[in-house]
């Protein structure tokens, strides 16, 4: 039983007696009031501040161009050493846009994964895989050498001991048939088979379960069609 | 609600009682002081801050208190020296990769006028400030000032902590020398570890795949607007809540026998 002084309001306007109110109006003009006024100022309020969030997180989605740098001649490389070549990344930037790579021939005595195009010269990438410091390359060891916390890859590339998680990261290369050159194109990272995925970052296992927990970015350029 | 107690005015500002035989009721020119009170009050009388004032500065504090409950203050200190001595580097800093950046830190230390002086202090106050912290925030732990009802003011905080560490990773990039680019590149890829979402948060601090024409810019503005607003209007925050609850008192403060005095308190200027 309901309590007598307090009456349960008709919801309709028009029962409650309302200056102006028609039949079966339920909404009251002070709460459509209320809604419209707050409703504008929230489309106004996300009408900056959505296109700002889009602004700052847009270079997640972005997808790079897919460039190819000349290097050098094939007689520059041999397959017992590797040459030092500095190639851009990030254009514009000066210094910092640059990179450096680690160059030589294919031997197919010691490079066991399949041969195709793209990997006739072996081009290995500077930064360390556990955490991006450059490596250096020592010829007597045969080793690459990171500075910053002891990670050390054999002659491949593979991680020969320290803390790196995967071997070092590779360019495309293909010899151009028109000017001769050996040209490298983008990054990518190979998991311990030496199999091809789009580029993660150092630190990053893509051994088994870890290609899941790291997907790959929405802002590495594709690898070429086969 | 109880009155706010008015501040104690010192002996040299309380009315003096007239000589005798001085003229009374003659109007004289008005000394300098009650200029001063004419504009307070003419302030007053249209914002009516004084009683806020006297609520934030004039309050009740437990007995016992020392010096390890400065730290907080001190290290509100440090934040307000950061944000000086940044504000007028960010007048002769360039936010440009392709060297301009280092060109414009190394102007600041060797040409300008006590910019060597207003670097060092931005410097070095940072890893003051981060000590500062740890010190007000062992102080609370240790004196159980975090517990009921000031929860929310430990919560706060936590958090001004991390905003703070974020300042000091965004800063260390933003001389953009050797040390600065590499140490940020092992900080994004420790950010990159992160399974799932670590990819894409190193994304949007490098703003793409690699380290990139944008980066540097959008850590100068992560460094110098966008955390810093979040940390002042956290310190505001965090401000009220330790005026509104008050200061806890030391531990090993013993609590006396309620005779509905409150003779616990002693009125006390912080």
């Amino acid at each position: 039983m309901p309590d007598p002084r307090r009456e349960t309001k008709s919801k309709y306007t028009l029962d409650r007696d309302m200056p102006g109110a028609f039949e079966g109006e339920t909404v009251t003009r002070r709460r459509l009031m209320n809604l419209a006024a707050n409703g504008a100022g929230a489309v106004a309020a996300m009408a900056f501040t959505l296109p700002a969030l889009g602004f700052a997180i847009a270079p997640i989605f972005k997808r790079q161009q897919w460039t190819w740098q000349p290097v050098g001649h094939p007689s520059d490389f041999t397959d017992t050493d590797y040459v030092t070549k500095v190639i851009t990344i990030t254009a514009g930037i000066g210094e910092a846009g640059n990179t450096i790579a680690y160059v030589r021939k294919r031997d197919p005595k010691i490079d066991t994964e399949p041969g195709d195009q793209y990997n006739q010269f072996v081009a290995l990438s500077d930064r360390c895989m556990h955490l991006g410091c450059p490596v250096r390359y020592v010829q007597a060891a045969q080793r690459f050498i990171c500075p910053c916390h002891g990670g050390v890859y054999d002659f491949r590339g593979m991680v020969a001991g320290g803390p790196p998680v995967r071997p070092l990261d590779r360019f495309y290369t293909r010899l151009n048939k028109t000017t001769g050159l050996v040209e490298l194109g983008p990054r990518f990272s190979v998991n311990d088979e030496l199999q091809r995925f789009a580029p993660r970052f150092p630190g990053e296992p893509i051994d088994g379960i870890g290609q899941y927990l790291y997907p790959a970015q929405f802002d590495t350029a594709s690898p070429p069609p086969h | 609600m109880p009155r706010i107690p008015a501040p104690p005015l010192p002996k040299a500002l309380q009315p003096k009682p007239k000589k005798p035989g001085e003229s009374n009721g003659v109007a004289t020119s008005p000394a300098p002081i009650e200029a001063g009170v004419t504009v307070v009050d003419w302030l007053d009388e249209r914002t009516s801050l004084s009683p806020g004032l006297r609520w934030l500065l004039w309050r009740k504090v437990p007995r016992g208190i020392n010096w390890a409950y400065t730290l907080g203050s001190a290290t509100l200190f440090a934040f307000l020296s950061q944000a000086v001595t940044g504000v007028f580097l960010a007048m002769y800093y360039r936010p440009d990769a392709s060297g301009g950046a280092y060109e414009s830190v190394r102007n600041i230390n060797d040409n300008v006028f006590l910019g060597q002086f207003v670097h060092a202090m931005h410097k070095w106050g940072a890893s003051v400030m981060i000590i500062l912290i740890f010190l007000h925030m062992g102080r609370v732990f240790f004196y159980g000032a975090y517990k009921y009802p000031r929860e929310l003011t430990w919560v706060i905080g936590v958090v001004l902590l991390i905003l703070t560490l974020a300042m000091g990773f965004t800063g260390y990039l933003l001389p953009f020398d050797q040390r600065a680019y590499w140490a940020s590149v092992v900080g994004i890829n420790i950010n990159a570890g992160g399974p799932f979402i670590g990819p894409f948060l190193s994304n949007f601090l490098l703003g793409g795949a690699d380290f990139g024409a944008t980066t540097l810019s959008r850590f100068y503005a992560i460094h110098m607007l966008l955390i810093p607003g979040a940390m002042a209007a956290l310190i505001g925050a965090h401000l009220y809540l330790v005026t509104k609850l008050g200061i806890s008192a030391p531990p090993w403060l013993k609590t006396e026998p309620h005779d509905g005095g409150d003779h616990e308190l002693e009125q006390a200027e912080v």
